[in-house]
């Protein structure tokens, strides 16, 4: 580890004088930078961070702010604040090219598949964490190796399984297969939570005459709590955005989720606009509120276990 | 589509249960047996029926001649080999396959370079740190489909905003139609991709950098060091195992780009093919080519993918792994 650092010399070893700590502040080093010089690298990097915060907003911005301007003004002004908003878009969107539909299926069958996919992985994690035996383990490996799930591989037989059982075109034959591919990750996830719990609650429990069913549902599942939470959210999203099983498992419009929806009408309304911004924004906004509420949830999920 | 998402594959790295607790847990009786099979058994159930089972099958549609949805006679590898000879695969195939890599170059020099740089930036200056972390990932938090179509208007040659924007600003001959373009499509898809997943790098290497211990980078900057050097003395080499695991997963979804692309150039990669990835091929020849052998040919795709992605990323781990020992001894 030390081959790449430059040589320091170290107290006790001799050198000049054995210096009192005080003497090593950065400001007083001699081969420091000067002041003026830290000042201009300051102001580049805050520079950068802006630019780039710019960069990274901005076209999200434009999203919403041209769903809010009428077809007109987008041709002569592409880029323009909404000086007398317009929400008829959003009426066009809603009503005339279906929205309201493709909402409604999208809430259905994500809230859906959310809610099964943690009901068995919380029972199958609890499981997994408190057993014992070889069965355990070897279950336990085949539900993780479903985190490299190879999508493409299995949509030719998800589509003929779900023809077999007459459920293509069915919401439930989607919230089925998206519960189903939800349980690696909230099997691994869950089964961390439980494995952290102190052995010593249940041993209380036990004596206290409860079965291990009881154990589990009053004990054990509101610890994991924030466990749920995290899992909820990390697939909510997922399957909100998805678009690739809808499009191949839903062929008849009533059932479209929003993805393929917005397929389907940017065909059809490609010329209007300020109705495709507001589709868009139509598609996002649920994300947006529940990034909102969960933003604590979403940072420490995409760098959980990255720390120390 | 579904992709288990950087989601699972950081928290595959939760550290394990500590030696203390596990003494602990044998302590107290475990869950009978039968119980915890009766617990599982929902899971595995849904699991069996709709994941396992399909991946069991996939691999036997493959070595079929198919008519329609019937299944004829056992070929062997036949439907790989003319994944290699036959049109329109054998040009369409290794055509999308350079698309792919070359949207993992392009995501490794643009995305993750450019997370890492805000990475370090934002860990050297705690102000505001939260609020621009944020800001970078809002883009990654869309359906990639929305990201996909929101550039498309954007860039958009008659009303697109970035042309009017170039134009405004003088720059009238950087106003092309960059989408419409053979030669430029696919770097707008590069970027474009980069753009929503810069914030996904950008958090990574940030919880990475939080976890290195801080007295090399102190002792070095005492030592005279400046910002840039102390990055590539000490930072970078620290960091090798994050890095490892970020292209390890950009590789992996960069082979399975599907939204992006989709939305971009529709399902052909239009224009002329430009924007063609191996995702576009396999959805064309398993849903809209009509061929007869529909099923077989799509899965003998699907099958080379997955060994691939697989392949690669297991040599690709390894070798970060060695690398890793070498360099933080």
């Amino acid at each position: 580890m030390s081959a790449a650092l430059p040589t320091t010399h170290r107290p006790g070893e001799g050198g000049p004088a054995d210096l009192p700590p005080v003497i090593s502040d950065p400001t007083l080093r001699p081969n420091r930078p000067g002041r003026r010089d830290r000042g201009w690298a300051a102001a580049a990097t805050s520079a950068a961070l802006w630019i780039y915060a710019a960069i990274a907003t901005v076209p999200l911005l434009i999203m919403l702010l041209n769903s809010l301007r009428k077809n007109r003004e987008l041709a002569t002004e592409p880029l323009g604040l909404p000086l007398q908003p317009d929400f008829t878009s959003y009426q066009r969107a809603w009503i005339e090219a279906s929205f309201s539909t493709y909402f409604v299926n999208s809430i259905i069958v994500t809230v859906s598949s959310v809610l099964i996919a943690t009901a068995v992985s919380l029972l199958a994690a609890y499981a997994l964490a408190r057993a014992k035996g070889r069965i355990m383990s070897i279950v336990e490996a085949i539900f993780i190796s479903g985190l490299m799930m190879p999508v493409f591989l299995m949509i030719v037989p998800i589509f003929y399984l779900l023809d077999s059982f007459g459920l293509i075109s069915s919401r439930l034959g989607l919230v089925m297969v998206y519960a189903a591919v939800s349980i690696p990750f909230s099997v691994f996830v869950l089964t961390t939570f439980f494995r952290q719990l102190p052995g010593e609650l249940e041993e209380a429990a036990r004596l206290d005459g409860a079965g291990p069913f009881r154990m589990f549902w009053s004990v054990m599942a509101p610890l994991v709590r924030p466990a749920i939470a995290t899992v909820v959210v990390f697939r909510f999203v997922p399957i909100w955005n998805d678009f690739f099983y809808p499009l191949i498992l839903i062929r008849n419009r009533e059932n479209y989720t929003l993805p393929v929806g917005l397929t389907t009408f940017f065909g059809e309304y490609q010329t209007d606009w300020s109705t495709l911004f507001a589709g868009l924004v139509i598609a996002t906004l649920p994300l947006i509120l529940l990034f909102l509420v969960a933003t604590r949830q979403i940072i420490a999920g995409l760098t959980s276990g990255m720390g120390k | 589509m579904v992709h288990p998402g950087p989601v699972t594959a950081t928290a595959a790295q939760t550290a394990p249960v500590e030696p203390g607790q596990r003494r602990r847990r044998t302590l107290t009786a475990a869950l009978p047996t039968r119980v915890a099979l009766l617990f599982i058994a929902p899971a595995a159930v849904l699991f069996g029926i709709f994941v396992l089972y399909p991946m069991a099958t996939a691999v036997t549609y493959s070595m079929y001649s198919w008519r329609g949805t019937s299944q004829e006679e056992f070929v062997g590898l036949a439907n790989f080999v003319q994944l290699f000879t036959a049109e329109p695969y054998r040009s369409s195939v290794p055509r999308a396959f350079g698309h792919n890599l070359l949207m993992f170059g392009g995501a490794m020099i643009v995305q993750n370079s450019v997370g890492l740089f805000f990475a370090v930036i934002l860990h050297r200056r705690a102000r505001f740190r939260r609020f621009f972390q944020v800001l970078y990932t809002m883009p990654y938090l869309v359906s990639p489909l929305v990201v996909g179509y929101l550039w498309s208007l954007l860039l958009s040659p008659l009303f697109g905003p970035v042309n009017a924007a170039l134009k405004a600003v003088g720059l009238d001959s950087l106003a092309l139609p960059w989408l419409g373009t053979p030669s430029t499509a696919l770097w707008v898809v590069v970027l474009v991709t980069a753009w929503q997943w810069v914030g996904f790098p950008l958090l990574l290497y940030g919880a990475a950098l939080g976890g290195l211990p801080q007295e090399l980078d102190e002792a070095a900057e005492l030592d005279g060091a400046s910002g840039p050097q102390r990055f590539f003395a000490i930072t970078l080499p620290l960091l090798t195992p994050i890095i490892g695991t970020v292209s390890v997963l950009t590789f992996i979804f960069t082979m399975e780009a599907f939204p992006i692309p989709y939305a971009l150039g529709g399902s052909t990669g239009s224009p002329a093919g430009a924007t063609d990835v191996l995702s576009l091929v396999f959805y064309r020849t398993a849903f809209e080519s009509g061929s007869s052998n529909a099923i077989g040919t799509s899965s003998a795709i699907a099958i080379l993918l997955f060994l691939f992605i697989f392949g690669l990323s297991t040599v690709f781990t390894r070798w970060f792994r060695r690398t890793e020992r070498k360099i933080l001894g």
